[in-house]
């Protein structure tokens, strides 16, 4: 019994060696073939990771390179505080994208009704100051075990002009060998947590002590229940009629646009309990959380073609 | 120490593995089976799976779903790029490349083999042996797996019969023997749709000896490459501007070929100059050694001149090669032909620059295994290329080091990735001076 339970530690951190050690290559390698790269960062506990991934590649320099937060401006309060107090400390340079803005400009119009939400939104907001900042590499915490679609891309994924991802004509990447080469307004997406799972991010989260929004863990929240998911109320969710409030204990496993972004019934109350209930877990994380991606079965392919993450 | 490590690690580090095979072998119903079967697949994706198989009309709960992410995929109902899927079991974690089938998406089919260690080639009992079979287990063998399982599919629609599970077995052997670089073949009767010896034995085979699938990968021994020495290609120089690290200067990169340890002599190749190491720095802490796979900062001892590109070379076992003229053999993979005298750009490890054909060697036959003069290779075409670098590489033959030995062609049209070469040999013959 002792015996297997080290085999499997000792597996599971030897994997996790080498997700760390390929992940701070990716970003090495991009940060310096491309000449403006910027990481995206959504206060998300895999853009935490990404982030802090990012600060070791370069130490003891300066992370060379902003981040930037494309805020929805449907925000946890406790993820704005996060994020302002961490880039603070990680002494990075933030710039902050923000959709108010590109509804104010015209750029998008916004859907009304009690299920509104700006994620869809987010594609534009995103592409225009990748434009205005003339970035050409933006990290992203995404990960192929996320959904399908996202299965598909490729570490070093390209845009064209448009800033659209042509699934069917990927450059293909032999031994995860990056080609960062692009023409003028072209740009790409890298995504350096291609190979990691939810479970490998939280064991990263407990092993370097990574700081993350508080709603990643379980407190008392007042939320309704709508299509099997539990949103919070108060903020952009807007009640549907017969719909009732109720107080539960909660935690996040994703955190997105607070319209869309559903939580957890939960009492894990700090990292070690996170781990437990995920390395259990029968239900993946966006389809438990995220009302943007259980439209249809090509949801995210949909969004990514357009620009998303 | 580098010894033991690797000792320890060698059975329970990750395991990549790529499918292979041609269309409608069941190559992405056997990824479904082996992560439905380990219970790998959460219950939102099986309903959602399971809906999915109804509307598109099969009979079953067609796991194949479960990988082909792609919208084009499902109305096909086939693979047109890799998917990676990731699933763990209490002895291994596995990294899946679910590769495509059809002939006109081999270039995403080398991508996912060649990070894999092991290739599971699946043959359809009812057709037997087809090209596309013959070509994966050449692809494989050429990037570099350490085995190929020939997963004999469908055995259930030709009623389990193990004459014609052999006839297939020794047909496959025979043409892995004969491949320049030939690669252990342990072959496996299965029913993906059924699950027969992919995770569970099966009682349909008592004749097969041998262990199921998911047995056989858990157990798999990855062969340490052999040690050849240390090196670092410099990815780029970390130079604090100003504060408590104003005068620290480190190159940042990732080693291969060996094991490098403070106070190990270093030299910058291709310039030649020396230094030692003073420290190694791991994750932003200082580390004593570091070995292959390892992310590291070396700062050395002495300021020499070291850019992005350059190789840190230490305990060379097997000196690298350094030159400008280069022969690779390649797989192809745009539309736009190679020919004698055509120019690309080149990237290997840190390095790019220009590359000029100086002549297309030979065409290798993937049936026949035959070499065929040609004055171009084609979209999908395998063959040999010499090359004139705009650049000296310090690179390794790919069966020495692959990490050395691999490089990938651009074409400067568009910046697609034109082609994967791997490194056969290198000479400086068209060098003036350093070298």
């Amino acid at each position: 019994m002792t015996m297997l339970h080290d085999t499997r530690h000792h597996q599971a951190s030897a994997h996790l060696d080498a997700l760390t050690d390929e992940a701070i290559t990716i970003i090495r390698e991009v940060a310096t073939a491309c000449e403006n790269p910027v990481l995206l960062f959504s206060g998300g506990k895999d853009s935490a990771v990404l982030l802090h991934l990012a600060v070791l590649a370069f130490a003891p320099a300066r992370l060379p390179f902003p981040v930037m937060h494309v805020d929805t401006g449907h925000n946890f309060d406790e993820v704005i505080e996060y994020r302002d107090r961490l880039v603070h400390e990680w002494n990075v340079r933030l710039v902050v994208a923000s959709v108010q803005e590109s509804i104010d400009k015209g750029r998008v119009v916004e859907d009304t009704g009690p299920r509104a939400s700006r994620n869809r939104l987010q594609s534009v907001t995103l592409l225009d100051a990748i434009a205005e900042h003339g970035f050409d590499a933006a990290f992203g915490g995404g990960r192929r075990d996320e959904d399908k679609a996202r299965a598909k891309e490729r570490i070093l994924s390209f845009r064209d002009r448009q800033g659209r991802w042509d699934p069917r004509q990927q450059r293909p990447e032999p031994w995860a060998m990056l080609n960062a080469r692009i023409r003028k307004g072209e740009h790409l997406r890298a995504f350096p947590l291609s190979n990691w799972t939810e479970l490998d991010i939280w064991r990263y989260i407990a092993r370097h002590d990574v700081p993350l929004p508080s709603i990643y863990f379980s407190h008392r929240r007042e939320v309704v229940e709508r299509d099997g998911m539990l949103l919070a109320v108060g903020g952009p969710v807007e009640l549907e009629p017969g719909e009732m409030p109720f107080e539960a204990t909660v935690r996040y496993r994703t955190v997105g646009d607070a319209s869309c972004t559903g939580a957890v019934e939960s009492h894990a109350a700090d990292v070690r309990d996170v781990l437990a209930e995920v390395a259990a877990a029968r239900i993946t994380e966006r389809g438990a959380t995220r009302a943007d991606d259980t439209f249809s079965e090509s949801a995210m392919e949909d969004r990514k073609r357009e620009g998303y993450f | 120490m580098g010894i033991d490590t690797e000792l320890v690690s060698s059975t329970s580090s990750t395991l990549r593995i790529a499918t292979a095979g041609s269309v409608d072998d069941g190559k992405s119903t056997l990824i479904g089976r082996l992560l439905h079967d380990t219970k790998t697949v959460f219950e939102d994706q099986l309903s959602a799976v399971v809906k999915a198989s109804r509307r598109y009309g099969d009979g079953e709960t067609n796991l194949a779903l479960l990988t082909d992410g792609l919208r084009a995929e499902r109305e096909q109902g086939i693979t047109i790029d890799v998917a990676h899927r990731y699933f763990a079991t209490p002895r291994r974690s596995f990294i899946v490349a679910d590769t495509p089938g059809h002939a006109q998406y081999t270039r995403n089919m080398v991508t996912g083999a060649s990070t894999s260690d092991v290739a599971i080639v699946l043959v359809d009992a009812r057709h037997g042996v087809l090209d596309q079979t013959r070509r994966h287990a050449l692809i494989a063998s050429m990037v570099g797996a350490q085995a190929i399982v020939l997963a004999v599919n469908k055995m259930d629609l030709v009623d389990w019969d193990e004459a014609r599970f052999l006839e297939i077995s020794a047909e496959v052997q025979s043409f892995v023997d004969a491949l320049p670089d030939p690669v252990p073949v342990t072959p496996i009767p299965i029913s993906a749709l059924l699950g027969d010896n992919v995770v569970d034995r099966s009682a349909n085979t008592p004749w097969f000896a041998g262990e199921p699938l998911l047995e056989f990968l858990e157990a798999f021994e990855l062969r340490p490459h052999g040690d050849v020495g240390a090196r670092v290609h410099v990815q780029r120089v970390i130079r604090p501007q100003g504060g408590a690290h104003a005068d620290f200067r480190g190159q940042a990169g990732v080693v291969t070929g060996g094991w490098l340890r403070t106070g190990d002599e270093v030299t910058v190749l291709p310039s030649g100059l020396t230094s030692t190491v003073r420290a190694l720095y791991r994750w932003g802490d200082e580390v004593a050694e570091a070995g292959p796979g390892h992310a590291v900062v070396v700062q050395l001892a002495t300021n020499v001149d070291v850019a992005r590109g350059d190789v840190l070379v230490a305990g060379a076992v097997i000196d690298p090669l350094v030159g400008d003229d280069v022969v690779v053999d390649v797989c192809w993979m745009v539309d736009r032909p190679v020919t004698a005298g055509s120019r690309w750009w080149f990237q290997h490890g840190t390095r790019q620059g220009h590359a000029t054909v100086l002549e297309v060697q030979h065409r290798l036959d993937p049936t026949t295994l035959e070499r065929h003069d040609t004055a171009e290779l084609v979209l999908n075409d395998l063959g040999r290329l010499r090359l004139q670098l705009g650049e000296q590489v310090v690179a390794d033959q790919y069966h020495v080091l692959p990490e050395g030995g691999r490089m990938i062609l651009i074409d400067p049209a568009d910046n697609s990735t034109a082609a994967a070469a791997m490194v056969q040999t290198v000479t400086a013959a068209h060098t003036n001076g350093r070298g």
